[in-house]
């Protein structure tokens, strides 16, 4: 290369992509190979796949099933608040986003010991996967609002609705079918954001969750913490094969949302 | 039923949770801090108690360096990717960003593959290379997930730098380093600003890294879960999680003065 200072730049982005992802490959091949210590040539195997199904597999679904309930939960907030701050801009909505904002700045355990704090001892809530729901829709909420709030702040709503309203339409009409159809993008890329985040958050749940109440990640450490390499690797790649799609999906609909608002 | 009525109600789902999920508990968070035998003082034991202001200390050494780190790297790397087309690039935008969404304790998992017992270079170079659980391990770990935040800032903002700025500078005969020093810092500061506030603010209250490698190194997260389940020294614990939260809200507000966005903090 002609230019030394390109080659330093290149050099050091090549470095940062290796740092980043050498360990990933090593965690897929770890989980896949019969022993790690003795390396590839011990035979590769998806025996240790299996073992985590039996050892965690009912985590993976509570996962799963969080995630979902999380996302039903914070449609059901998000999508109206959203609405209705986009139609009152000012200070007072700014003042409201950046409250709902807080689990985004404060780190998970603190909010985690706040909501055990406030509601530990309410053992009914405490040991359900509810008490768990809260904390993952405090955390994604955010989300969800800003992502839909972005997109309706950019279309005419007003217009739009002054037309509906002048054939009729009342208010929860003009709802379903001018602002959810419009903002379509911004609750699709808010939906796979608010997913992804459920499935792989730890601050929180780590706190707030109980024996009988594993998530994937809590699972994760736990594994990190009592199983041999192969095992916490293979458990690893079932993640990964879980959370790589949903972070592409999520940054292709957060870039076509993104294009609407520009 | 009105339009006014409606929009009001729209609000009222998100006020009632807001409410009951996240204002009361941080209000009964912070009465808690203050219900220990020292009372309000707590907060200033925690500054007299060597313990706790080692331990804050060191958290703070470690952020700022994760936080240089992470800028030199992300920003070489940004700069490098905004402004050279060519194949793989696509690739390698991603391997950049796909951190994004490991939790922190995945993270520390990725470092224990690299610097653990069974680690990579344990097993590529001779005599006992462990790095995993010591603090330099955990600078690696909360280097793994800033990069890719602060890689996006920094290319955010890169792209919109004008191009013809840097050539001005160079048609007027600028060497690189000048025009690296006069044009394209100044034009990245505040994005540099940003990205670095959330770096730092990721970093300080990072738990799931710290509670994979740290288990012999104080920061304050580790500190505050061992006080809250070991110790059952509610008070502290909770005075600790106020000061965190106050000190990782002060940065990412500054973060969002200088530039628009945020990313989640996380790890």
């Amino acid at each position: 290369m002609k230019n030394p200072g390109r080659f330093l730049q290149l050099s050091v982005t090549l470095l940062a992509a290796a740092f980043l992802l050498v360990p990933t490959i090593q965690s897929v091949l770890a989980g896949l190979t019969v022993n790690y210590f003795q390396g590839l040539r011990s035979g590769l195997t998806l025996n240790w796949i299996f073992v985590v199904w039996d050892l965690y597999s009912s985590s993976i679904f509570l996962s799963l099933g969080i995630a979902l309930a999380c996302l039903v939960v914070t449609l059901i907030i998000g999508v109206p608040a959203a609405y209705a701050m986009a139609r009152n801009p000012g200070r007072l909505t700014r003042a409201l986003e950046e409250f709902i904002s807080l689990p985004l700045a404060i780190p998970g355990l603190a909010l985690a010991l706040a909501l055990l704090q406030l509601y530990g001892t309410y053992k009914g809530f405490r040991l359900s996967w509810t008490f768990i729901l809260v904390g993952h829709v405090l955390y994604t909420l955010p989300f969800m609002v800003r992502s839909v709030l972005s997109v309706l702040a950019a279309i005419d709503l007003k217009t739009l609705e002054e037309g509906a309203a002048s054939l009729g339409a009342g208010p929860a009409r003009r709802f379903i079918d001018i602002v959810v159809p419009n903002a379509l993008p911004g609750i699709l890329a808010g939906a796979l954001t608010v997913v992804t985040l459920s499935i792989g958050e730890f601050n929180l749940t780590w706190m707030l969750h109980t024996p009988y109440l594993k998530t994937l990640p809590v699972g994760l450490a736990d594994s990190y913490a009592s199983m041999r390499l192969e095992i916490a690797s293979a458990y690893t790649l079932i993640f990964f094969v879980m959370i790589v799609p949903l972070l592409l999906a999520m940054q292709w609909a957060s870039a076509r949302a993104q294009r609407i608002t520009q | 039923m009105s339009s006014r009525l409606f929009v009001a109600l729209c609000l009222v789902p998100l006020a009632v949770f807001a409410l009951a999920f996240l204002a009361l508990p941080i209000v009964r968070l912070i009465l808690a801090s203050g219900e220990g035998d020292a009372g309000w003082a707590i907060y200033w034991q925690i500054l007299q108690t060597p313990r706790y202001l080692t331990t804050l200390i060191q958290t703070v050494v470690v952020s700022i360096a994760v936080t240089l780190a992470a800028l030199a790297v992300s920003t070489t790397a940004g700069l490098f990717l905004t402004r050279n087309r060519f194949r793989g690039r696509a690739v390698l935008l991603s391997i950049l960003t796909l951190p994004l969404a490991f939790p922190g304790v995945v993270v520390g998992f990725m470092i224990i593959l690299l610097g653990g017992r069974q680690g990579l270079f344990n097993a590529l170079l001779p005599g006992h290379v462990v790095f995993a659980y010591s603090i330099f391990g955990l600078f690696l770990g909360y280097l793994y997930f800033s990069i890719p935040r602060v890689l996006l800032t920094v290319m955010a903002a890169a792209e919109k730098i004008d191009p013809s700025l840097e050539e001005a500078a160079r048609t007027l005969g600028a060497p690189p380093h000048r025009v690296v020093i006069d044009v394209l810092i100044p034009a990245l500061a505040p994005a540099l600003i940003a990205a670095g506030a959330i770096a730092f603010a990721t970093a300080m209250g990072a738990f799931g890294t710290a509670f994979t490698l740290a288990t012999n190194i104080d920061v304050l997260p580790m500190v505050i879960y061992t006080e809250f389940t070991l110790s059952a020294n509610i008070a502290m614990a909770a005075a600790l999680s106020v000061l965190l939260g106050i000190v990782t809200w002060a940065m990412l507000f500054l973060a969002r003065t200088f530039s628009g966005t945020t990313v989640a903090a996380g790890g």
